[in-house]
């Protein structure tokens, strides 16, 4: 790659297929530069889920490879991989399992190795990135459905992620949790690939859009070109929400 | 730390009991029990002592007493039971009442009572003075298995999230018109706990790989490791040293 600059994401011609037989993503290509924010479309089934899982190494590449910002994701690798991979699940009661919220934030950079004031630190800075600051010690359950969704994005952040995937984050939120979300995600300025079925959240969020469908990429390109291809979007099982107009 | 998990056996407090680290109070509680089993039944001026003691304690940690004894409540089945033995023990019997009671029995019956009553006011006692979640950061700094510790941090999170899960389906079971009073309409309760059961393993399945994804390598880190000074230790296990002699003066005097 001399000449190049190292891409924050780089997935080279991975296929997978489940152990019943059933291909789920086929010779898939990508690479997200430094700093981009691409959104993933695609119906359901399409792959979109277990694309994220080999991003951190999760599920193996039967074929191809993936490397985050240069390093390649296999086995003696995993640890460093899943600190610059930072997944954001779809429902954050999974992604929130520690008794409080401080300490949920703290879990990963502990496990990475950070200890004592820096840990202290890191939570507090990922809870302040997400406007979460005042509700340390409280516990996930008590929090408002916007309100655990970025938690869950502050627990992933703690980690200082190289690129930040978001599995469906606008799902169950509320307009206004919606709204307070995307700003956050819009601050942050963090290389972000997010998995969403919310195409207006993807034109607002995402100046590029990857469209996958039966386990191939099928399209690539700037959002509002790919929202604006009615036809596209017919033969890809997409759809623009009911008097949603393309300004 | 701990104020979403207000459970009721804790009552909040800043007391210089509510302050001592977790562990002392887990080693002072366990040993204070020990010392009340190893008791002989018959030193019956001694148990008095033990519950002197806890009388000290929540006094200390400005337990109500009456707060105590509504949560004492839970041994009555087993109060229950000791009754009994008076009357099924074998001889010598003794007369009380018109009633033949078996000295054995009453003995037996009095051992139950009496060690069982200390051993539930004392668990209260730690109960009543310590947050859940720092009595398993005081388990895992004692050293318990990191697997139990684990188990129980993540029980301690989503056992209100199941039981969230059960309720939302009770309610749409309810709306449809089922009515759990009916015999014949168990099949369906009980179908609800097998569905809620794979549904419990399916999100276990899922937070394992968000646990992962955040570099979970099987061992909950720990937050801070201040460790107890020899100051708390003192302070803590002086309820069970004095539990302790009274053991010792028990068996002396018997």
């Amino acid at each position: 790659m001399a000449g190049h600059v190292t891409a924050s994401l780089e997935i080279a011609d991975v296929t997978f297929a489940y152990p019943d037989g059933h291909p789920a993503l086929r010779d898939v290509k990508l690479r997200i530069e430094r700093g981009e924010r691409v959104a993933l479309l695609g119906p359901n089934g399409a792959g979109k889920t277990t694309l994220v899982l080999h991003l951190n190494g999760i599920l193996a590449a039967q074929q191809g490879s993936v490397s985050v910002a240069g390093l390649e994701v296999a086995k003696p690798n995993l640890r460093e991989i899943r600190r610059r991979v930072g997944i954001v699940f779809q429902d954050p009661d999974d992604q929130l399992f520690m008794p409080t919220v401080a300490e949920d934030v703290a879990f990963g950079p502990a496990n990475f190795g950070v200890t004592g004031a820096e840990l202290d630190a890191r939570v507090d800075a990922a809870l302040a990135a997400v406007d979460m600051a005042g509700h340390k010690d409280r516990s996930p359950l008590n929090l408002s459905g916007g309100q655990r969704r970025r938690v869950a994005l502050a627990t992933v952040l703690a980690c200082e992620p190289e690129i930040l995937v978001l599995d469906e984050p606008s799902s169950n939120l509320d307009p206004v949790a919606r709204r307070e979300l995307a700003e956050v995600l819009l601050r942050l300025d963090a290389t972000t690939l997010m998995v969403t079925h919310d195409l207006p959240f993807a034109l607002q969020l995402c100046p590029r859009s990857i469209v996958l469908d039966d386990g191939a990429v099928v399209a690539d390109g700037p959002t509002r070109d790919l929202l604006g291809d009615a036809e596209l979007l017919r033969r890809h099982r997409l759809e623009l929400p009911f008097g949603f107009v393309l300004s | 730390m701990g104020a979403g998990h207000a459970h009721p056996l804790y009552l909040p407090g800043s007391s210089a009991v509510h302050r001592l680290p977790a562990e002392v109070k887990i080693v002072a509680a366990v040993f204070g029990v020990l010392c009340v089993v190893a008791t002989p039944r018959e030193a019956f001026g001694v148990f008095g002592g033990y519950l002197l003691v806890l009388v000290a304690v929540w006094i200390v940690a400005g337990i109500p007493l009456r707060w105590i004894a509504a949560r004492s409540l839970i041994e009555a089945p087993f109060v229950v039971l000791a009754v009994l033995l008076p009357f099924t023990g074998p001889p010598p019997t003794v007369e009380w009442l018109g009633l033949a009671l078996s000295e054995p029995g009453l003995l037996g019956a009095w051992n139950i009572v009496v060690k069982g009553a200390l051993g539930v006011l004392t668990s209260l006692t730690l109960a009543a003075t310590t947050p859940l979640r720092d009595l398993l950061l005081g388990l895992q700094r004692l050293g318990a298995p990191a697997l139990v510790v684990t188990i129980a941090t993540l029980m301690l999170r989503y056992v209100d999230v199941i039981a969230g899960e059960a309720r939302r389906m009770r309610l749409a079971r309810i709306s449809r018109g089922h009515d759990p009073r009916f015999l014949w309409q168990l099949g369906a309760t009980a179908r609800g706990v097998g569905s809620l059961f794979v549904r419990s393993y399916a999100r276990g399945e899922r937070v394992h790989l968000a646990m992962l994804a955040r570099g979970w390598a099987g061992r909950m880190p720990r937050r801070s490791d201040a460790a107890a000074t020899p100051r708390q230790w003192a302070l803590g296990l002086a309820p069970a040293v004095a539990a302790f002699a009274l053991a010792l003066a028990g068996w002396l005097a018997t």
